[in-house]
């Protein structure tokens, strides 16, 4: 499975925010996107599942499901976290379980709901309405969505949001473990996520606004080296 | 199929947990409704003539208040976007949240729609009428109403935009609503006809209502 992004440009308000952005990720490959705000990392993600009409380019899940989309073989965590206020955090997650199924699923729904409890954390709070949590603990809650159904592209936005330290490990442990297993991992970050063998896409913004992106090149202040062992053992 | 009924189960679960928005409808239809007595003056013989277009009328006005409930907020906490990327193609999402308007808040205000009557000193053998009229009726409104709450999503004070948008949609219903109803006290008017035709709008808008909605939801998620 193979996730291309060929020559893509998004035009936002009349502004090219993204321009000639190409990226081939592999099956087993996480691609963390950086770069400062308002560099495209958003819209590149939202394009990426489906949300945005590209300008021109292209994207294409090679080796998925034909008959579907991306968007329905895709987990897109974005800013907000989809967490109905007025249903527990447990509730929540069986919704999204039944709406988001792809039909591999092998365990029942409350199996993969408890699952993805244990996943994240929260196990504690899984009778609890969500409108009642911290920012933090409802950002868990709709992380924890990615565990509920079998997709094999992960589209994070900033997932470590609102997260502490501790969480923000779970977090990494679980892009890790999908990535391990065959899966691809799309997130945008401003922070070191610590995977490693992740690689990087910087956008950047240039004077006039529009993304020139620098592939496959980390920054050097915050950024971890890329390319290494891990995350490219598994093809 | 079974994604599109743990929508609605979810979205009628939320209505009763968030009971104001549906509290609120019927609340509006009680006082609008309460309030043409006290206008109009105590003429028994007045109000009953225009019973069934007050209560056609306000019942529009209390719908169309839930309206922007139906997608407001799942827009706001992501869970729209979410759902375009579920198994259940955006038509039937919005289909499903349509039924789930429906549910909670058409069939309440039509069952109301009697209670109401009696203020208004409408006439006996119109009530049969009002009941089936309106469960007829209402489906079109719910789903008609679907289209222009997505439409006006991320509009600034939609509300007013959205009433511009979707009354005017609602006038066949209003029409035909109320001739069913007077044909109901005028024998030989062809009640029945009314009827079927309240119907027929309202499947129709039952397969349109959603793929317009679906449409207005892609634009807003750009």
């Amino acid at each position: 499975m193979r996730l291309v992004v060929e020559s893509l440009k998004v035009i936002r308000g009349s502004r090219p925010v993204i321009c000639g952005v190409s990226a081939t990720v592999a099956g087993g490959e996480a691609l963390l996107l950086t770069g400062p705000n308002g560099a495209g990392k958003t819209t590149l993600i939202r394009t990426l599942a489906g949300f945005l009409e590209p300008a021109s380019g292209a994207v294409r899940l090679e080796g998925g499901d034909g008959e579907r989309e991306i968007a329905q073989q895709c987990h897109y965590v974005g800013h907000a976290n989809g967490t109905k206020s007025n249903l527990t955090v447990a509730e929540n997650l069986a919704f999204w379980a039944r709406c988001l199924a792809a039909g591999s699923e092998t365990s029942s729904i409350a199996g993969r709901v408890a699952a993805a409890l244990a996943g994240l954390g929260l196990e504690p709070l899984a009778g609890i309405r969500a409108g009642y949590l911290s920012a933090g603990q409802r950002r868990r809650a709709g992380l924890a969505r990615v565990l509920v159904a079998d997709r094999p592209l992960w589209l994070l936005d900033e997932p470590t949001a609102s997260l502490d330290a501790a969480s923000a490990v779970l977090v990494a442990g679980l892009i890790k473990a999908h990535v391990a297993a065959g899966g691809i991992v799309v997130a945008a970050t401003h922070v070191p996520l610590g995977i490693d063998g992740a690689r990087y896409l910087r956008l950047g913004a240039t004077a006039e606004g529009a993304a020139s992106p620098s592939p496959i090149a980390p920054p050097s202040s915050i950024m971890p080296p890329a390319r290494g062992g891990g995350g490219k053992a598994v093809r | 199929m079974n994604a599109f009924w743990t929508l609605v189960a979810r979205d009628l679960r939320l209505a009763v947990r968030e009971g104001s928005a549906v509290g609120t409808a019927l609340g509006f239809y009680l006082i609008v409704v309460t309030l043409m007595p006290l206008g109009l003056g105590p003429d028994l013989r007045l109000l009953s003539r225009i019973a069934p277009g007050v209560l056609w009328i306000a019942l529009l006005l209390a719908a169309l208040l839930s309206l922007p409930r139906i997608f407001e907020t799942d827009h706001e906490d992501g869970s729209l976007e979410v759902m375009a990327t579920g198994s259940l193609p955006l038509e039937g999402a919005a289909a499903a949240k349509a039924l789930a308007h429906w549910l909670s808040t058409g069939i309440p205000l039509a069952l109301l729609a009697p209670l109401l009557g009696l203020l208004l000193n409408l006439e006996l053998g119109a009530y049969p009428a009002l009941v089936t009229s309106m469960l007829a009726g209402t489906p079109a409104i719910s789903f008609l109403g679907a289209a222009g709450a997505a439409l006006t999503l991320s509009a600034r004070r939609g509300g007013l935009l959205l009433a511009l948008l979707v009354l005017p949609l609602y006038v066949p219903t209003l029409i035909f609503g109320i001739s069913a109803m007077s044909a109901a006290t005028v024998p030989g008017q062809g009640f029945e006809a009314s009827l079927l035709i309240l119907c027929a709008i309202s499947l129709a808008s039952l397969v349109l209502g959603p793929v317009a909605a679906a449409a207005a939801l892609r634009l807003q998620m750009q």
